[in-house]
């Protein structure tokens, strides 16, 4: 079943890479070969994955402090002063565990980044500051980022934060343990060696998808038959399984489409097509609208004339 | 050294020049501002916030000065590349104005962007895949074009003939890439929105926004230099071309009416008209501006009496500029998802400043170069 899709999907991108890069050879590739951090944008659909089951979570939140550990952000304090206790992610919080509770169900959840096959900040980001790892992680060159903040804007998960109190500020959040060394030792990222309860694990896309697929099927009655991340938004690298309506945990409801999808006409034919269509209309404007000018200057002198 | 003097003092005692006080005053404030912000960072100028990303300045310098702007690339292709040579009176004031802003919307980047002074990183470091690279890499180009656009006028003030003369042979290619650049950015803004679909309201959520951006950057562009000839006419004692101005309402008319028909078109296949009746806020902007930002301005533009009578023209001009503001603001600000987020004093002070400033120049700049009087 999940291989099924993916093949059907590792066709369409192939069918839609070679129609665009039809189009972009007719309007122009000049712009595109150009880019000078295009290896970030491209996707790796069978990278690292990281599956979060939210049945076994019991909000421990040994992996909150993990990540704070292994990427030295600080804690947000309550009122008190003696406990960590951010609200959402944040600047300084890039993941935490929060409750979803109702009268009849309740369940914790994982916020962090959701590392998208094709996400949307890495198209957003002008500067290519936001890219995607060889390992399918995304990640965050701060040298190059210069504060726009489109990525905040562009991110269907506003996972993105961005550090509004500092003058020198840059934007945070999960990558995978990629900044901190983890990834590229052949560490697992911090909060899955802390988590306790197997909740969340780590491994490969495919692995971890098919992994989701059987504990579903063993336990039809516990889980929601869904894994969040498996399609939404062209599908992600953090996958979630859960008992209670996604929804309810607090997730977007989206389709299938990447969000790069949305902008491929505009960008990719548009830009082109307007860059020759325009000069081309405008020059040859000015001379046919020149020549009648002068013509009828022309038959003006000539009556002057008779 | 008394004949220098005299006169002088006699102008002081006759009037002081309230205004421009005013204006210097806004000025400053705005400067003063701007070095608070460099120093102590967005969060304690600006009531942005995770939830908010984006606020005033990007969405009124930066989504609308930029379409206000849109008079300079409109009337450079009506007088120099459709040789239109009738509308030549008002090509230098609406250039001038365009540039300025462009200065403004440029500005504003400098200061909503988190580190300044990397605001040269499009230079070197591109993603061509973002919408946002075109926006940035076209307004710092076009800009420049804008400035090599007013230095003629400059020159010629200045008696520079030989530098006039090099500009004046660019002068055509530097038209035609102004127009080129301008469709190319004042489309992709639109563009912007489409990748941040998330946040835009059902009403405005359409895959076709670079392409109303476009038109209606071209509609507001018209009637700004309607606005801008009138203006200038009152404040410096000089005729409206009104024959002129007139057509360009004209035009006008005929761009909001293609602007309409590709909105209402958009909204029914984007399938948008579900949140026509939905209740709120939203709703009620967006019946203002389509009825009374495109609908109602077309119709009257399509007159020929409301056309030549300077103030009718006048005041339906301004009708159409505010139904553009409206769309753009409902677009990036009204309709624009997130927390709620009143700006502080701050970013309007910012605002402001930097208006004051740009009408200062223009003065200063009408008054000692030749923008409405040359010899064409």
């Amino acid at each position: 079943m999940g291989n099924k899709t993916l093949d059907r999907r590792e066709f369409l991108k192939i069918a839609g890479a070679s129609v665009g890069g039809l189009l972009l050879t007719a309007g122009g590739a000049a712009a595109a070969e150009s880019s000078k951090t295009g290896d970030g944008i491209k996707s790796v659909p069978n990278g690292y994955a990281m599956l979060y089951d939210a049945t076994k979570c019991v909000g421990c939140r040994a992996c909150q402090t993990a990540c704070r550990e292994a990427n030295h952000t600080p804690p947000e304090l309550d009122v008190t002063g003696n406990y960590d206790e951010p609200m959402d992610l944040s600047g300084d919080t890039w993941t935490l565990i929060k409750l979803y509770k109702d009268p009849s169900e309740s369940s914790f959840v994982k916020k962090q980044c959701m590392h998208c096959i094709d996400p949307a900040c890495v198209t957003a980001c002008p500067l290519g500051a936001l890219h995607i790892t060889p390992e399918g992680a995304v990640a965050y060159h701060q040298d190059i980022c210069f504060g726009c903040r489109y990525c905040m804007v562009a991110c269907p998960f506003e996972v993105p934060r961005y550090q509004w109190r500092s003058v020198t500020p840059y934007i945070q959040k999960c990558d995978f343990c990629v900044s901190n060394g983890r990834l590229e030792h052949g560490e697992t990222p911090a909060c899955v060696v802390a988590c306790p309860t197997g909740a969340l694990k780590f491994g490969t896309r495919p692995e971890l998808l098919s992994e989701a697929h059987e504990r579903i099927k063993k336990e039809t009655n516990t889980y929601v038959d869904h894994i969040f991340g498996e399609h939404e938004a062209g599908g992600t690298h953090a996958l979630y399984l859960s008992a209670v309506p996604f929804e309810k945990l607090g997730f977007p409801k989206l389709n299938d489409t990447p969000y790069p999808a949305k902008i491929t006409i505009p960008l990719d034919i548009g830009v082109p097509g307007i860059i020759v269509g325009m000069t081309t209309f405008a020059t040859g404007t000015y001379f046919v609208t020149g020549r009648k000018e002068e013509r009828t200057k022309k038959e003006e002198t000539h009556d002057n004339d008779s | 050294m008394t004949t220098i003097v005299k006169p002088v003092n006699a102008r002081r005692s006759i009037s002081i020049p309230w205004g421009h006080i005013f204006l210097w005053i806004l000025a400053t404030l705005g400067a003063v501002v701007a070095v608070y912000r460099l120093f102590y960072g967005l969060g304690a100028a600006t009531n942005l916030s995770d939830g908010r990303p984006w606020g005033l300045w990007i969405s009124f310098d930066v989504v609308t000065g930029v379409a206000l702007a849109a008079g300079g690339f409109t009337i450079g292709f009506i007088v120099k590349i459709l040789h239109l040579k009738r509308f030549y009176p008002i090509l230098r004031p609406t250039i001038l104005t365009a540039f300025l802003g462009y200065v403004i919307a440029a500005s504003s980047v400098v200061l909503d962007i988190g580190l300044p002074w990397r605001i040269w990183h499009p230079l070197v470091y591109q993603n061509f895949h973002s919408p946002m690279l075109e926006v940035a890499l076209c307004v710092m180009t076009y800009t420049t074009v804008l400035a090599l656009e007013v230095s003629d006028p400059f020159f010629e003030g200045m008696g520079w003939k030989s530098a006039k003369r090099v500009v004046e042979v660019f002068m055509i290619p530097l038209m035609v890439l102004g127009v080129v650049l301008s469709t190319m950015h004042q489309s992709s803004l639109g563009t912007l929105f489409v990748l941040a679909s998330k946040r835009v309201f059902g009403l405005w959520k359409t895959g076709y926004l670079p392409l109303l951006f476009f038109i209606s950057a071209v509609a507001v562009g018209l009637a700004m230099t309607i606005l801008e000839a009138n203006f200038a006419a009152s404040a410096y004692d000089m005729d409206a071309e009104q024959d002129l101005l007139g057509d360009l309402g004209l035009y006008a008319a005929w761009v909001l009416l293609t602007y309409l028909v590709i909105k209402i078109s958009t909204l029914v296949g984007s399938g948008g008209v579900r949140d026509l009746w939905s209740g709120g806020i939203n709703n009620v902007l967006y019946f203002v501006e389509v009825i009374g930002g495109i609908i109602l301005p077309m119709i009257l533009l399509f007159i020929p009496s409301i056309r030549k009578s300077r103030k009718a023209l006048f005041r339906t001009a301004w009708i159409v500029v505010l139904g553009v503001v409206l769309n753009r603001l409902d677009v990036s600000f009204f309709g624009f998802a997130g927390t709620p987020y009143i700006p502080t004093w701050m970013e309007w002070a910012i605002n402001i400043s930097m208006i004051s400033a740009a009408i200062l120049f223009y003065d200063f700049f009408v008054r000692h170069f030749p923008i409405f009087n040359n010899e064409h």
